[in-house]
């Protein structure tokens, strides 16, 4: 397969701070590749670089053949953008936000207005095209913005946290849309995100963390990693249990407020031998498949989740929504 | 001429904005009015002695106060008008739209000028309403008259929307659009001349009259409009012109500044 993004060694340093940490990586032409991580992690700031927003420290980048640095014309026309934040002019139309992206992006006057219908259609808003932004709900906006990434017929779509602070439902609507979209358009989708079940719309995806890819593979792939299912068990006595299943299957024992975790490969097969093997009577037991959340726990030693947010990283969350950099 | 589709965006997009925004249009209008009728007429009261009466050979024009001020007032509007455009980059900034503009494929120069003459034609526009209260004021404007101040008019505005730029390129946050306000735009407007003559001034003030670019803006106002000037015309335009250069050129200089 071609590769439409060739990232080689990119960094990028704020004063003191490593924010893109010598990353290495390949995006395959009509793919969707995912970024995976904690807030502060760089995917944003990765983001920006390849779109020619922000100068690396140093490494650098090819994308759709144009060299992000000495390019940056080349690079912006073969690009779509949805920003993290907002990025409308709210005091416009949707239609009007859309012609004025048409414009600068240079489309023939003749296209410009079947492109910009067949766009608000793809996203459903054809019918509040003449309403002001500003009477938009989150979702319609976020729905806008795809719209006007699409305009200029980009190689690439950039979609930064595509979801965030949208309600389940919108979210779920949102992922339609791009996942019709790849039906129709000849198009790579790069997105980030640290919702780890919307990950799973993904490709292949590479997990960062502080700065760094840590993983990349498929979802499935990266599940492999985990040492097959989980199983979380209760019993009247924990101490003695967690003892029993170390020696008597060899598994690493996890403890969590008041039950057991280990990983075993076909879990399902485990489950009647553990009941009948321990001597110990079991209250409940749960069985799942690994998920992205377990991958990143296993590599990182640390949850994902937002609540699992640091002093610091909550400040900067805070810092964001101001609008502040 | 993809260049000139992108000004032309941008431009038009400023202009809508604008003639969206009526509260700020009236608010711009009912600001100049205070000026001119409260207190030109408030203070010309005072001052009638001394205008109309032309005994002292400094403070005598040998006109109504409120026609002294008439040209100042325009000279005002369009230099609070044309910084308020140019400053609304910074709201740009701070809602995001900003990055739409920086990331698309065109030159940031085309991004500035657009900007510049965007924020010129709006505040050419405000200008223009105020011409409508020269019968008010007592002024007869004839049609050379009309179009003489629209070339001015719109030189001084591209002028100041261009120095508006250079100031929000580099501003990150809307406190410092109350700072441009306060600290640049009023003091400009004072030392203009736009409300008194200039004559007679002491040495450090006569100094930074001569520093402010908007005097010669309102002197070349106010020899249109009533025949009184402070420099000869032809030094007002020079200064004006130099000015406008220098301001667009450091704008597009800022914008091109990656940052
Ligand atoms: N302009 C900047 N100046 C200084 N530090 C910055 C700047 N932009 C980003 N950073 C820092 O770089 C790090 C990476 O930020 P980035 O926005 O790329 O994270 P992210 O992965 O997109 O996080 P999130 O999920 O919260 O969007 C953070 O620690 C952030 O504070
Ligand atoms: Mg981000």
């Amino acid at each position: 397969m071609d590769k439409i993004i060739e990232v080689e060694s990119l960094t990028k340093k704020f004063g003191e701070l490593v924010a893109v940490d010598c990353v290495s990586f390949d995006v395959e032409k009509g793919e969707i590749f995912g970024f995976l991580g904690p807030n502060g992690a760089g995917k944003s700031t990765t983001i920006n670089m390849l779109c020619t927003l922000l100068k690396p420290t140093s490494g650098g980048a090819i994308l759709n053949g144009f060299d992000v640095l000495k390019e940056p014309h080349a690079v912006r026309r073969s690009i779509g953008l949805v920003f993290q934040d907002p990025s409308l002019d709210d005091r416009l139309t949707a239609r009007e936000n859309l012609e004025f992206h048409a414009m600068v992006y240079n489309l023939a006057p003749k296209d410009m207005w079947d492109r910009i219908a067949e766009v608000l259609r793809l996203v459903d808003l054809e019918d509040r095209q003449n309403d002001l932004v500003r009477n938009f709900s989150g979702g319609m906006k976020r729905r806008l913005e795809i719209a006007r990434g699409l305009i200029h017929y980009p190689k690439v779509l950039f979609l930064d946290e595509p979801t965030l602070g949208l309600d389940p439902q919108t979210r779920n609507h949102i992922w339609q849309y791009v996942h019709d979209l790849k039906e129709r358009e000849e198009i790579t989708i790069f997105l980030t995100t640290h919702y780890m079940d919307e990950a799973e719309n993904c490709g292949r995806i590479a997990i960062i963390d502080y700065g760094r890819i840590i993983a990349l593979d498929t979802p499935d792939g990266l599940k492999r990693q985990v040492g097959g299912d989980i199983i979380t068990i209760k019993t009247v006595d924990n101490e003695r249990a967690a003892r029993e299943i170390k020696e008597r299957y060899g598994l690493e024992v996890s403890r969590d407020d008041g039950s057991l975790k280990f990983e075993i490969v076909r879990g399902e097969e485990f489950i009647p031998d553990l009941i009948s093997g321990l001597s110990i009577e079991i209250t409940s037991i749960n069985w799942r498949k690994p998920t992205l959340e377990d991958v990143f726990l296993k590599l990182t030693g640390r949850a994902i989740r937002e609540e699992d947010a640091g002093p610091v990283d909550r400040m900067r969350m805070y810092a964001r929504t101001k609008g502040r950099r | 001429m993809e260049n000139l589709r992108a000004i032309y965006t941008i431009w038009l997009r400023d202009v809508k904005r604008f003639w969206r925004d009526k509260p700020r249009m009236i608010g711009t209008v009912a600001q100049a009015s205070l000026f001119l009728f409260v207190l030109g007429t408030g203070l010309g009261r005072g001052l009638a002695g001394a205008f109309a009466g032309g005994r002292d050979p400094f403070l005598a024009p040998g006109i109504d106060y409120v026609v002294f001020i008439y040209p100042g007032i325009i000279g005002m509007t369009i230099l609070f008008t044309s910084l308020f455009s140019a400053l609304s980059i910074i709201w740009d900034r701070e809602f995001g739209f900003l990055k739409e503009v920086l990331v698309a494929p065109i030159s940031r120069s085309a991004v500035a000028i657009g900007k510049a003459l965007g924020g010129a034609t709006v505040a050419l526009f405000q200008g223009t309403i105020m011409l409508v209260f020269a019968p008010f004021v007592g002024v007869a404007l004839t049609p050379g008259m009309v179009i003489k101040l629209w070339l001015f008019m719109f030189l001084i505005a591209f002028s100041f929307t261009s120095m508006g730029i250079v100031i929000a390129a580099r501003m990150r946050t809307m406190e410092g659009f109350h700072m441009i306000m306060n600290f640049v735009a009023l003091p400009m407007f004072f030392l203009s001349g736009a409300m008194f003559p200039l004559k007679g001034l002491p040495g450090w003030m006569e100094c930074l009259v001569n520093m402010d670019p908007l005097t010669y803006g309102v002197d070349m106002l106010r020899y249109t409009v009533v025949g009184l000037n402070q420099y000869p015309l032809s030094r007002d335009l020079l200064v004006m012109v130099g000015f406008g250069l220098l301001m667009i050129v450091l704008a597009v200089f800022e914008f091109n500044r990656a940052d």
